[in-house]
């Protein structure tokens, strides 16, 4: 497992998110977020609340606290701002994001072979480079976003964008 | 002046409504006492002056305008609106502070609500309420906009609960608000058509705070009304606003003296550049910065111009690096207060020394905190040398991966003065990296020379030495946060019984138990609160406490997967209005 700022299954104490008794405000769901992530849900070593850095300290780069980045949408007239560190793949973000903007489609493109859905969500990266959403393993896209887009799918083609692609970098998340 | 309230005050002291009923020799009339004690603003005179008689316990709740709260569980709004009724402005803190670290269940309690529909009733004239900790609805807001004519000002700090709606019915209905103050706000995304609803002829507002609120908000409307609120002079923004949008906010209000950025990350033409360069320079009275979220060194000059008078600045926000901060604390000799990252390094720290001579607070956050690597932050070498720099050094937070004991001692023999040390070595129980030693000479250092000092924070390894000084030289202190120390029941006895001021002690994962617990029986109703949790306690011993003293609330949270005997984390207070009836399911109350 590679090594990275979120701590390694290696350790013996495990350091866990001030979120890592969960954000608790959706779902009731206990334990979410990094600790989860990293498959670190059953390991009774992980350490809440600690360090003791307030929830509401938010920090540009990822750091285990929360991680918002700002989504747009082509056609939207209001950006959006989504909490990467709430939701533990890809499936779940996509679902955020079809809620935060009423369209429905997005997840269907993740799914299907075909073409259907008539959007494409893509990330700028720390590089600056737009990024098809599902490349990349889940922990290594909250490391490396910074924005999201939800862009039309006729621009995407453009751009030589496929289902495909989509469908086998969503394999990766489990 | 009459010699004879005084002896009545010796007699009747710590009595209330004993035989301190009506004075014979009342000195002067009701009126004159009353104007006397309206003068008072101290809310801890005004509780010692209303203990001194009847009539004076009287004459001090007729007057009273302003309400302080510290544990919205320890008085109910009943008992509230009948000792008082004249409140103008009111302060209430709910949850306890290891909320922020999210170990408390959502639905803990601490709702406004109950309140805000007695205040409804008794005090039509609120013009001030200011929340910490505690959960505010939109029905609880759509409440405070519609029920108190004259208010003024509203102040959030880490509440929850609220969304736009909420608000939009404070923005839109109290017509005189001067002051609309979020810090810390834990909300998610709750959307911003708030801002749009100030009416177009409104102009009041003097300060206003969005800064930790995620939403976009409309730049035309904000920018509308900072240009009409000509006494606006705090603005607070969120990482939404750009700095190109900032430079208009500037433009129309130059006399700000507090002001939070949005973003500062833009790819500016150089005229763009110029133009917020010049806007920065017109803000003179500027004393307090903060924001400046994603800045970097090419971006930082920009500020210069507004720094000369700066007493504040809060860069907690920002990943800067040592040199950048360096060059610009050279532009801010006025500094009292500073706030950064760790990624500052102890480089930065060496410049905060040699640059800010008059410093009185520093706070250092983790940029990034599960850093296993320890590569990056500061070290003692940094604390150190802020502490030869700026000896007037009385408030310090500082988040290190390394310390030892000589260094403490030596930073607190060069500022004595530390009212607020709270020292947070991220490793739980790390000891002096360089003799293996506990930390326990650190923080006897601490207690032996502050003598002021009201809050302390300790971290590291500690045995119950470290306790045992805090018990013998701590007379000052108020608050203790203790995490991953001490060895035996002894360790808390020996604050228990040391600290005469002591009223809010939170410890966690602490080999303290039952015996430790029951030690402080007489104590914790002269206490505001006591936190203990991940410790040795049990249900047994939580029970036991509670039967001894019925004016405490014992509260009980069980984790998941937890036994019949453990008590996991218990939450102890001193309440005249009985245990709450708003808890939910998961907090026993014993």
């Amino acid at each position: 497992m590679e090594k990275n700022g979120l701590g390694s299954l290696e350790t013996e104490l495990r350091l866990g998110l001030p979120g890592g008794g969960g954000e608790v405000e959706i779902k009731n769901e206990k334990k979410r977020g990094f600790s989860d992530c990293y498959g670190g849900g059953e390991n009774k070593n992980q350490v809440v609340g600690w360090p003791p850095v307030a929830a509401y300290r938010r920090k540009n780069v990822f750091n285990g606290g929360k991680m918002y980045v700002k989504v747009s949408m082509d056609g939207a007239p209001f950006l959006r701002k989504v909490d990467l560190s709430m939701h533990k793949g890809y499936s779940e973000l996509v679902k955020a994001l079809e809620e935060l903007f009423g369209c429905y489609g997005i997840g269907e493109a993740l799914k299907d072979e075909e073409d259907k859905c008539e959007y494409v969500p893509i990330y700028e990266d720390k590089d600056g480079d737009w990024m098809l959403l599902g490349d990349v393993p889940w922990q290594m896209f909250t490391e490396s976003c910074k924005r999201l887009r939800i862009m039309k799918r006729a621009d995407a083609n453009g751009m030589g964008l496929h289902a495909k692609d989509l469908l086998k970098g969503l394999s990766k998340e489990d | 002046m009459d010699p004879d309230p005084k002896k009545s005050k010796v007699l009747t002291s710590n009595l209330p409504n004993s035989n301190g009923s009506s004075h014979p020799h009342s000195p002067f009339p009701d009126e004159v006492l009353e104007k006397v004690l309206s003068l008072i603003d101290s809310h801890k005179d005004r509780n010692s002056v209303s203990l001194v008689c009847k009539d004076w316990y009287n004459a001090e709740r007729w007057t009273r305008s302003n309400l302080f709260i510290g544990n919205c569980y320890s008085v109910s709004p009943e008992i509230v609106a009948r000792r008082f009724t004249k409140i103008k402005s009111v302060t209430l803190k709910g949850k306890p502070r290891f909320s922020d670290f999210n170990m408390l269940p959502r639905d803990w309690g601490a709702n406004v609500h109950s309140w805000m529909v007695t205040f409804a009733k008794a005090y039509p004239f609120l013009e001030e309420l200011r929340l910490k900790r505690m959960r505010v609805s939109d029905q609880s807001m759509e409440l405070l906009a519609k029920s108190f004519p004259h208010f003024r000002a509203l102040s959030l700090s880490s509440c929850d609960g609220f969304t736009d709606d909420g608000l939009k019915a404070i923005t839109t209905h109290c017509g005189n608000l001067t002051e609309l103050d979020i810090q810390d706000s834990v909300t998610a995304d709750i959307g911003g058509g708030w801002l749009s609803c100030f009416p177009e002829n409104f102009s009041s507002l003097e300060i206003l705070n969005f800064s930790s609120l995620s939403s976009e908000v409309s730049f035309e409307a904000l920018e509308r009304l900072v240009s009409r609120c000509r006494s606006l002079r705090v603005l607070k923004v969120n990482d939404i606003i750009t700095l190109d949008q900032l430079q208009r906010l500037l433009v129309h209000a130059p006399l700000l003296t507090e002001l939070g950025t949005g973003s500062f990350l833009q790819e500016l033409t150089p005229r763009q550049y110029e133009d917020i360069e010049s806007a920065f320079g017109n803000c003179k009275n500027l004393r307090v910065l903060s924001g400046l979220w994603d800045a970097t060194s090419f971006y930082i000059p920009v500020l210069y111009g507004a720094c000369s008078g700066l007493t504040f600045l809060n860069m907690s926000d920002t990943v800067l690096q040592s040199g950048e901060l360096a060059k610009l604390l050279a532009h801010c000799p006025n500094l009292r207060r500073l706030w950064v990252t760790d990624s500052v390094g102890d480089k930065g720290l060496e410049a905060v020394g040699s640059s800010c001579p008059l410093l009185e607070e520093l706070r250092v956050f983790p940029a990034d905190p599960y850093d296993l690597d320890h590569r990056h932050g500061v070290t003692e070498l940094g604390f150190l040398a802020v502490s030869r720099g700026c000896r007037k050094l009385r408030y310090v937070l500082y988040f290190c991966r390394r310390m030892t004991n000589a260094a403490v001692v030596t930073i607190v023999q060069n500022c004595p003065d530390f009212t607020h040390f709270r020292l947070c070595i991220m490793n739980p129980r790390q000891p002096d990296y360089l003799t293996n030693e506990p930390m326990d000479e650190a923080f006897g250092a601490v207690a032996k020379t502050c003598t002021k000092l009201q809050r302390l924070s300790v971290s590291g390894l500690l045995t119950d030495t470290t306790f045992e000084y805090i018990g013998k030289y701590a007379k000052n202190l108020e608050t203790l946060s203790v995490a991953f120390a001490g060895s035996s029941d002894r360790g808390m006895q020996c604050v228990l019984e040391g600290c005469p001021k002591l009223r809010k002690l939170e410890i966690r994962d602490c080999p303290f138990g039952n015996a430790a617990l029951l030690s402080g029986l007489k104590k914790y109703e002269m206490m505001r609160s006591l936190w203990m949790s991940a410790c040795n306690l049990t249900m047994k011993g939580c029970r036991l406490l509670a039967r001894e003293m019925p004016r405490l609330n014992v509260e009980v949270i069980k984790d998941e997967g937890s036994d019949e005997i453990q008590a996991d984390k218990v939450y102890v207070y001193r309440s005249v209005a009985g245990p709450r009836q708003d808890a939910p399911p998961i907090v026993l109350t014993l």
